[in-house]
C-alpha cells in the first residue's frame, strides 16, 4: 500500500499538535513578563501572584509544546527521508540555528525562572523569563524561515538533484518570512490574552478574587485587540503575497475556478471538486480584487487556468489542493479573527468607558471564546500546508517524491497509531491540568519569609 | 581544518555532550523508584534535575539539527533507517517531559505514581537504545547503494548491539547516582552513594567485555590498531578511577570522573567511525562518508559562522545554571518546585 498518505496523515496530527502548544507559550510568556515586570517595578503583591499564577498554567503548556517538538524535528529524517537529502543543504540550517540559539535560550532561562525563584535577584529573575520570551518566539522566526523555504524557495541552486544553499542572506530575507512570522507570532500573542481573558471572565463570573482577574483580564485584552488587529492587517498582506507567489493556494482558498477581472469573492460556495465547477455559490462582485490589489480590479488566477498553466511549466499532473479544505479554513480563520477583534474591541471599548467589563449573560461565552485563536492557528496551518499541495516544496519537489522509500506501510502505520494514542492521552492529563489549576485560582498569599530565609544578596 | 571534518567533530561533540549532560539526568530518573522511599524523596530527586533536563535534552535537538545541517545524508538514512527505535526513544522522551512537569501538580497517589514510572521508563528507554542505536552505529548496518538502510528492525538487535546497550544503561544509572550524591544530604545522600558502589562493577565490566567485543565486530583493528591511543585507554582508566573516588566518598571528582569516562568513550566511538558517519556493512563502497554525505561549502560556512559566534555564548549561560544551582537539594517543601 502507498505509505505516502499515511506519512501526510501523521506529519498534519504531529505538527497540528504540536501547534496547539506553540502559540500559547509565544504569547503568554510574553505576557507573564510583562506581569513580572509589573511587580518588580511596582513591588505589588498583586503582580507577583499574577505572575505565579499565569506562569503555572504557562509552564504545563510548555512542557507539551517542548516535548512534542522533538518529534518534529525527527520525523523529517524518518518519515520524509527523500525530502531531507533533497533540501537538508537549506534546511537543515535554519533548523540547527533554531536549537542552538532559540531551545538552548528558553529551556536554560526557563530552569532558571522555575527554580530561581529564590536564587537569583528579582531583576535577574525578570530577565530569565523575558530570555524565555525571547527564545521562544525566535525559534518561531527560524522555522518559519524553514517553513517558507517551502512555500516559496529562494537563495538556492539545484545541483546532482539537490537544492544547494546559494545565499544564507536570501534565506533569510525571503519575502514570505517576513508576512508569516509577525502573523504566527502575533497570533500567538493573540493566544495568550483570549487564554487569559477566558480564565479571568471564568472567575469573576465566580465572583472570585475580582481584583485579580480583572487586572489580569484589563492587561489581556490591551495586548489582546492590539494583537489581534495586527494579525489581521499582516494577514491582508500575507493573503497579497500569497496571490502573487501561491495563486493556486489563493485561488483554492477563494473556489475560483476561472480567472477573473475584476474577481469576485466567496461569500458560500459548495463546490465541484471533479469538475472544477461550483454546485452552489454566492459571490460579492469586486471584493476579492480589493483584497489582493487593494483596488477594485485585477485578474486573480483562477484553478483551471492555473492546473492548465503549471501543466505546461511542470509537466502533466493534478496541481489543485482540497479545495474544500483550504475554502473552509480560510474561512474559519477569518471569522475567528474577526470575531476575536469585535470581542476584544468592545471589551475594551466598555473597559475604557469605565463601564463594568464582566456583566452577566453577555460574557458567558467569554471563557469559550478562548476556543477561537485555536481554531484560526489550526486552520491558518491547514491552509498554508494543505493548499500547497501536491507539493512539498512549491515548483521543486511534490510531495509524492518526499517519503522514505524504506519505511514501510507496516511502520509509519505503527508509528501513527502509537503517537495518536500517546497524544490523546496526553493531551487529556494536560487540559485535566489546566482546567484543576484555572478553576482552583491564585495561591492565597505567597509564602513570607522570614529574615532568615532570605539569601544573602537580597 | 577542512569544513567537513570540522562539522564531524562539532556533532561529535555535541552528541557527546548530550550523553554526558542527558546521562546523568536519565540515571536520576532510573534511580527514582529505588532510591526515593517517600514522596518527598521522590520529589527531592526529581528536583536534583529540575533545572536542568530541559536545557539538557537541547543538546539532543541540536545534534540532529546540526546533522541535518551539515550532513543531510547521514540525517536522511539515520533516521528513517532507525525508525522503530527512534519512535520509541521520542515516545519515551515524551512522557518523560511532560512527567517532570505534572506529577507534582497533583496530590492523587495514583496521579504521581503514574508519572513517577513515565519518568522511571522515560529514562530507562532511551538510557538503553542510544547505546544500541551507538554500536550498531560503528557495527556497520546494511545500507545499500542508495544510501538506503535496508536491514529492518530485528536487525538492530544483535548481541553486541545490546550489550552497547547495557553499557550506556548502566553508564548512565551510575552517572545518576553520583550525581545524586552530590546534590542531596542525609539519608538521600547515602543511599545514592551506596548505589553508586553497586553500579560501578557492572558498568566497568561491561566496559571491558564491550571494549573487547570491539576488537571483534568493528573494524576498530584496522582504524586504531592494537594498542587503541589514548583516548580509549583514558575512557577504560577513568572509568576504574572513578570507582575509587566513589569509596573514597569524594562525590565531586567521581562525578567529574564519569563523566569523563562518557567523554572518551564517545570520543572513541567517533574516532572508530571516522571519516564515515554510517558504516555500509554490504559494501565498505556504499557507506556514507563526511565528503559524501555532506551539505555543500557554502551552507557549511555559514553554519561554521553561526557555530563559533553562539556556541561559546550557550556554554557560557549554560555553565552558569550550574553554578546558580549548585547547592544540595534541601528537604524544605516550598523549595521544590516540582
Amino acid at each position: 500500500m502507498n505509505p505516502t498518505p499515511l506519512a501526510q496523515w501523521q506529519f498534519a496530527i504531529t505538527s497540528v499538535y504540536h501547534f496547539f502548544f506553540v502559540p500559547l507559550t509565544l504569547g503568554l510568556s510574553v505576557l507573564v513578563a510583562i506581569m513580572e515586570t509589573l511587580y518588580v517595578r511596582t513591588g505589588r503583591d498583586l503582580y507577583k501572584r499574577m505572575t505565579k499564577f499565569w506562569g503555572k498554567l504557562f509552564l504545563i503548556n510548555f512542557a507539551m509544546g517542548v516535548v512534542t517538538g522533538i518529534v518534529q524535528e525527527f520525523q523529517f529524517g524518518m518519515n520524509w527521508s527523500e525530502y531531507s537529502r533533497f533540501v537538508g543543504n537549506i534546511f537543515g540550517a535554519p533548523l540547527a540555528i533554531e536549537a542552538l540559539l532559540a531551545f538552548f535560550l528558553e529551556s536554560t532561562f526557563l530552569g532558571l525562572w522555575i527554580f530561581g525563584w529564590d536564587k537569583l535577584s528579582k531583576k535577574m529573575h525578570l530577565a530569565a523569563i523575558w530570555l524565555v520570551a525571547f527564545g521562544s518566539n525566535l525559534s518561531a522566526l527560524w522555522i518559519l524561515i524553514a517553513n517558507s523555504f517551502m512555500q516559496q524557495p529562494t537563495g538556492y541552486a539545484i545541483e546532482n538533484g539537490q537544492a544547494v544553499m546559494t545565499s544564507f542572506w536570501a534565506l533569510v530575507a525571503n519575502p514570505h518570512v517576513w508576512v508569516q512570522f509577525p502573523h504566527t507570532v502575533l497570533s500567538g500573542f493573540t493566544t495568550g490574552a483570549f487564554f487569559v481573558m477566558g480564565i479571568s471572565v471564568y472567575q469573576l463570573l465566580r465572583k472570585k478574587e475580582p481584583e485579580f482577574f480583572n487586572r489580569s483580564f484589563e492587561l489581556a485584552n490591551v495586548f489582546g485587540v492590539i494583537s489581534v488587529l495586527l494579525v489581521i492587517l499582516v494577514g491582508h498582506s500575507q493573503g497579497q503575497h500569497m496571490v502573487r507567489v501561491q495563486p493556486m493556494k489563493m485561488a483554492a482558498a477563494e473556489a475560483l475556478w476561472q480567472s477573473e477581472d475584476p474577481a469576485s469573492f466567496s461569500l458560500f460556495t459548495i463546490g465541484d471538486e471533479k469538475n472544477l465547477d461550483d454546485v452552489f455559490a454566492i459571490r460579492i462582485p469586486r471584493v476579492l480584487s480589493l483584497l489582493a490589489y487593494n483596488r477594485l480590479d485585477g485578474e486573480v488566477k483562477g484553478i483551471r487556468d492555473l492546473q492548465a498553466e503549471y501543466e505546461t511549466l511542470y509537466g502533466p499532473g493534478n496541481y489543485v489542493p482540497s479545495v474544500f479544505t483550504a475554502y473552509w479554513s480560510f474561512r474559519i480563520m477569518v471569522g475567528s479573527g474577526f470575531l476575536m477583534l469585535f470581542l476584544s474591541a468592545w471589551t475594551l471599548f466598555r473597559m475604557m468607558r469605565g463601564l463594568p467589563v464582566v456583566v452577566g449573560k453577555y460574557f458567558k461565552f467569554f471563557p469559550l471564546a478562548i476556543l477561537l485563536p485555536y481554531a484560526a492557528n489550526t486552520t491558518g496551518w491547514l491552509l498554508t500546508e494543505m493548499g500547497r499541495q501536491p507539493w512539498v516544496v512549491f515548483g521543486l519537489m511534490k510531495t509524492a517524491d518526499a517519503v522514505s522509500p524504506t519505511v514501510s506501510f507496516g511502520h509509519i502505520l505503527t508509528t501513527l497509531i502509537g503517537f495518536t494514542l500517546v497524544y490523546g492521552l496526553l493531551m487529556g492529563a494536560d487540559l485535566y491540568l489546566l482546567a484543576k489549576h484555572a478553576k482552583a485560582g491564585p495561591e492565597i498569599q505567597t509564602p513570607t519569609r522570614t529574615v532568615n530565609d532570605q539569601a544573602y544578596w537580597e | 581544518m577542512e569544513l567537513n571534518t570540522l562539522w564531524f567533530i562539532l556533532i561529535g561533540v555535541l552528541y557527546t555532550g548530550y550523553l554526558v549532560l542527558e546521562g546523568f539526568d536519565f540515571g536520576v530518573g532510573i534511580l527514582l523508584p529505588f532510591l526515593g522511599k517517600n514522596d518527598t524523596q521522590r520529589r527531592m530527586i526529581i528536583n536534583t534535575v529540575g533545572p536542568h533536563w530541559d536545557g539538557n535534552e537541547v543538546w539532543l535537538i541540536t545534534a540532529g539539527g546540526a546533522t541535518f545541517a551539515a550532513f543531510p545524508h547521514w540525517y536522511a538514512t539515520m533516521f528513517s533507517g532507525f525508525y522503530l527505535p527512534l519512535f520509541i526513544i521520542l515516545i519515551a522522551l515524551i512522557i518523560r517531559g511532560v512527567a517532570f512537569e505534572f506529577r507534582s501538580k497533583d496530590n492523587h497517589p495514583f496521579w504521581r505514581s503514574f508519572w513517577d514510572w513515565g519518568i522511571f521508563f522515560g529514562s530507562l528507554i532511551p538510557a538503553l537504545l542510544w547505546g544500541v542505536a551507538f554500536a550498531n552505529l560503528i557495527r556497520g548496518v546494511p545500507i545499500d547503494a542508495n544510501m538506503n538502510y535496508v536491514g529492518g528492525f530485528w536487525n538492530l538487535l544483535n548481541p553486541y548491539a545490546l550489550l552497547g546497550g547495557l553499557l550506556s544503561l548502566t553508564g548512565f544509572m551510575l552517572h545518576g547516582a553520583i550525581f545524586l550524591a552530590l546534590k542531596t544530604t542525609g539519608r538521600l545522600h547515602d543511599n545514592a552513594r551506596n548505589a553508586a558502589m553497586r553500579i560501578w562493577l557492572p558498568a566497568i565490566l561491561i566496559l571491558m567485555v564491550f571494549t573487547v567485543f570491539t576488537y571483534f565486530e568493528t573494524d576498530v583493528l584496522i582504524k586504531l590498531g592494537v594498542n587503541p591511543g589514548v583516548i580509549p585507554i583514558a575512557a577504560v582508566l577513568c572509568g576504574l578511577v572513578t570507582g575509587w573516588f566513589i569509596r573514597q566518598k569524594r562525590d565531586g571528582w567521581a562525578f567529574t570522573l564519569n563523566a569523563l569516562a562518557i567523554v572518551f568513550s564517545s570520543a572513541t566511538l567517533f574516532l572508530i567511525l571516522f571519516p564515515r558517519v554510517m558504516i555500509s556493512s554490504l559494501n565498505p563502497a556504499w557507506s556514507l562518508t563526511i565528503q559524501n554525505s555532506a551539505s555543500a561549502p557554502y551552507t557549511l560556512k555559514v553554519m561554521t559562522i553561526v557555530a563559533a559566534i553562539f556556541v561559546p555564548i550557550v556554554l557560557l549561560y549554560q555553565g552558569w545554571t550550574y553554578w546558580v544551582f549548585r547547592k544540595r537539594i534541601s528537604e524544605r517543601l516550598e523549595d521544590l518546585h516540582y
